[in-house]
């Protein structure tokens, strides 16, 4: 009886909680909304079954407890009762299932517009790499790395020079243009994470991997990690500035190209660098265009 | 056939010394004992490391001695001595080994020495995991699922002595697991005594005979990654790794691939998830049933849904790799796998529920496990469906949302089932009785603890907070009441661990000192209530073999004198058989 009463209460005592917890979702700040309808409908769902399931527990424990002289009713099965059964399930399945898919396939839809922008992450870093005025990346790699070229972007390909690279934590992004961001890693797995914008994938060294999203609030955001990389995991953050069009092109104009970077750099830092690039017997895996 | 096995008297070596009967043992219920006392020990050292990890999570910054290598060391082996050590191990290793020959009427495994040979090397895969705390560097830091490059470079702990302890125990645990696995599925296949046909089993020996199927098809995968992983780390191969930077200079690894070792892992792993909760949920149904005084209803359906979900959950491993960076177009095929799988699963939760209805319910300490893991599990199975459903999955994997989940459903239900399964059996494996106003307490403290832990979680995974974080420190978007959500959680972690001395104490004092115990004290029907001795004697039957007349579920049959008919009784018009109904 006392545990018909807890389960009672605790249903109770979950929804009351949903209700008034302030622990929910960070307010939508791209074009993920429907992530977000797509978990409200699985919520709701689930909470159907929850409270359903749940009371009924409570109430067969209530009414069919043991008293002296009782006796179990006899029936071995259902055959109708349980395609019954099965026939909701698999309808409340699909209710959640349709509009995940539906979400999911503009996930992985990168809309032919969306510049591209360059997320390398390190233990326990982030940098950036913006295409600059072709709009193509270049070729980059581990192969590449020196002291002086720590992006280890390609010397040797003309699509690299123009590249702006952005050494601190912090991101900049247009609002309302679509971004693909591409991913990658100098070391271990790392995740690309930034809880308004609800996207994340991990950073694969070997690997490109990528997103897409549109960012629709002007605002700063925190980037973090999500993916353990050690024991720095924690402290993996970067900043992520979403903001109007002119200021964005502005602050992209004071960042430094990799042909400033060479020309900046000691004569021997670019032999060495060269040095490597022509020493390179494997291709350049990073490479996107 | 099967009977000659079972029936012939020549193989069993009675023991004749103290050391054999208790030490090398070739008895299953004695092999059982072992694995379950030593699975239950490295438990307690996971339950340690759980508390330490609420420690810092709650009162960061209090234990200075808590430093992120070491809370990352708390994370990965509290999460890999839960799964594979303690649960895996107790449920197969303890309650498998206890429970088949019992239920199916034989006499022991088919092959006594090859189990015996299983413990054993359970217990050195176990010793070879603790001696990770004492080698330089300690424990692995790398979370229970080892991913590469990490485990193995630079800025992780114990990358490397730590790893290869804890890779070189799982080869190890896989063999004897294998050991164990193939007497378990041969036994129930060749050793089941007359007239106990497969449809007659109790759905506990059906859920560990698929689970023990399972692991023999699911460990391989683990036991090639965690070879390979070995090689590139000692050896220097690349399976795993790519070209990459360690601490600032250029590793001398190239072309391997790091998706690769997620793709074996979770092909293990996931299957791994139901190698755990099958078991458990084979034991649920019987206790349900027994204390309910009615059968479980569809038992038919129960079966091919252990089977479904046995055969499905090598379908769905994926689900664990959304944003793992593997090609994106793979989520459509896993999400609907995944997915379909919750209805074979919801149908069990359906069909237990069913059973409740109309029965004639003993809220005793068994049944209030019982009725608190269909709580637990309906609660974690429905937010497995959020992180299921792929792009629902993308803003909460990798937060508390996921540690949440899983904790709810293969963490504290398969132990609340086990917790059940223990008080329900100890009579028996003991022959004494515990007592049951500590089991009650035990029980409250528990199951209230437990939701209060776990709930919060839920929701701070959608507010964002990841996991494997040692510490959340500044961030724009988490509030400061969520630290007292975390002071919270960790204040009821900590009561549920002090609960768990109450349930030691009156397991261990009862042993000694509990009042003698009925044979078959809530009048169960299946087989292994109906032993000559309790606890059963070497050889489980005396001189006869049980002949099996009925199923293991003949409760509150109409017409019958007693609400409950032993499988062996033959049918009378005391005891008529309705099993012709189904």
């Amino acid at each position: 009886m006392r545990v018909a009463i807890a389960i009672v209460a605790l249903v109770l005592g979950s929804i009351v909680f949903h209700l008034l917890s302030p622990w929910w979702q960070t307010p939508l700040a791209s074009n993920w909304d429907s992530i977000d309808s797509a978990l409200h409908i699985t919520l709701v769902i689930c909470a159907i079954a929850f409270i359903s399931l749940n009371l009924f527990l409570a109430l067969a424990i209530v009414r069919f407890r043991h008293r002296p002289g009782n006796r179990a009713h006899y029936a071995p099965e259902n055959p109708r009762l349980e395609r019954t059964l099965t026939f909701w399930t698999g309808l409340g399945i699909v209710g959640m299932l349709a509009p995940g898919l539906v979400a999911w396939g503009k996930y992985v839809d990168v809309p032919k517009d969306a510049a591209v922008v360059e997320a390398i992450g390190q233990q326990w870093q982030w940098t950036f790499r913006y295409p600059g005025p072709d709009g193509v990346l270049g070729t980059a790699g581990v192969q590449y790395m020196t002291p002086d070229n720590p992006f280890g972007v390609n010397p040797l390909d003309p699509f690299g020079r123009d590249d702006i690279l952005v050494q601190g934590n912090e991101l900049h992004l247009p609002k309302g243009k679509s971004v693909k961001l591409v991913l990658r890693s100098k070391d271990v797995l790392h995740d690309f994470y930034v809880p308004e914008f609800r996207a994340k994938m991990d950073l694969v060294p070997g690997l490109v991997t990528y997103f897409w999203m549109t960012p629709t609030t002007n605002g700063t955001f925190d980037i973090l990690c999500a993916e353990l990389c050690g024991v720095g995991h924690h402290e993996m953050r970067g900043t992520v500035v979403v903001e109007p069009r002119e200021s964005f092109e502005a602050w992209l104009g004071q960042q430094e190209s990799f042909n400033q970077l060479l020309a900046m750099s000691s004569p021997d830092a670019v032999t060495e660098m060269f040095r490597k690039a022509n020493s390179c017997s494997t291709p350049a895996t990073w490479g996107v265009r | 056939m099967a009977t000659t096995i079972a029936d012939d008297l020549r193989p069993m070596h009675h023991p004749k010394t103290w050391v054999g009967k208790y030490v090398w043992s070739q008895d299953h219920k004695v092999i059982a004992i072992q694995y379950g006392v030593t699975a239950i020990a490295i438990g307690l050292v996971a339950l340690v490391l759980s508390v330490l990890m609420r420690l810092q999570l709650g009162f960061p910054g209090l234990f200075p001695w808590i430093q992120p290598e070491n809370y990352l060391q708390y994370v990965s082996m509290h999460g890999m001595i839960m799964v594979v050590y303690l649960l895996t191990a107790l449920l197969l290793g303890g309650f498998g080994n206890y429970m088949i020959p019992l239920m199916i009427g034989a006499r022991d495994m088919v092959f006594p020495f090859v189990n015996m040979l299983s413990y054993w090397i359970y217990l050195l895969s176990v010793l070879v995991l603790v001696s990770g705390f004492f080698v330089p560097g300690g424990p692995t830091g790398a979370g229970w699922t080892l991913y590469p490059p990490q485990a193995i470079s630079e800025g992780t702990p114990g990358n490397q002595w730590g790893i290869v302890t804890m890779l070189g125990s799982l080869a190890i645990f896989i063999i004897a697991f294998t050991m164990g696995g193939l007497n378990y599925v041969t036994t129930v296949l060749q050793a089941r005594t007359r007239g106990m046909t497969l449809m007659r089993m109790p759905l506990t020996v059906w859920g560990i005979f698929i689970a023990s199927i399972m692991g023999l098809l699911a460990f391989p995968a683990l036991f090639v990654a965690a070879i390979m992983m070995l090689l590139d780390h000692l050896l220097g191969s690349s399976f795993f790794m790519p070209a990459m930077m360690t601490m600032g200079q250029e590793s001398n690894t190239q072309g391997g691939s790091p998706l690769l070792f997620q793709h074996l892992f979770w092909f293990f792993g996931h299957p791994e998830v139901y190698i755990v909760a099958l078991p458990a949920f084979g034991i649920v149904s019987d206790l349900i049933s027994v204390h309910a005084r009615k059968n479980i209803f569809g038992y038919r359906m129960m079966v091919w849904a252990i089977v479904i979900i046995g055969g499905l959950s090598f379908l769905v491993w994926a689900h664990h790799m959304y944003v793992s960076g593997m090609n994106p177009y793979f989520g459509f095929f896993f999400a609907t796998s995944t997915l379909i799988i919750a209805i074979p699963t919801a149908i069990k939760v359906y069909n237990w529920l069913l059973t409740l209805w109309r029965g004639d319910i003993h809220l005793r300490v068994p049944m209030l496990f019982a009725i608190a893991f269909l709580f637990t599990f309906i609660h974690g199975g429905l937010t497995g469906l959020f992180l299921g459903n792929v792009s629902v999955d993308v803003p909460l994997s990798d937060t508390f949302f996921v540690v949440g989940h899983f904790h709810m459903v293969m963490g504290v239900s398969p132990i609340l089932v086990i917790f059940g399964a223990i008080y329900h059996w100890y009579p028996k494996i003991t022959g004494r009785m515990w007592n049951e106003t500590l089991g009650q307490v035990h029980f409250w403290v528990t199951f209230l603890g437990v939701y209060a832990v776990y709930l919060p979680m839920h929701y701070l995974g959608i507010l964002g907070v990841p996991r494997r974080y040692y510490a959340l420190g500044e961030t724009s978007f988490i509030p400061e009441s969520a630290h007292l959500a975390n002071e919270a959680i960790s204040v009821a972690a900590i009561i549920v661990f002090a609960a768990q001395f109450l349930f030691f104490y009156n397991m261990i004092w009862n042993l000694l000192r509990g009042p003698k115990a009925d044979p078959n004290p809530w009048g169960a029907a299946s087989l292994e209530w109906q032993t000559p001795q309790t606890p059963p004697g070497h050889g489980n039957w005396g001189p006869h073999l049980p002949t099996v007349y009925r199923w293991a579920y003949d409760y509150s049959v109409p017409h019958a004198s007693r609400d409950f008919i032993p499988q062996n009784e033959p049918p009378s018009a005391e005891a008529p058989s309705e099993e012709a109904a189904l």
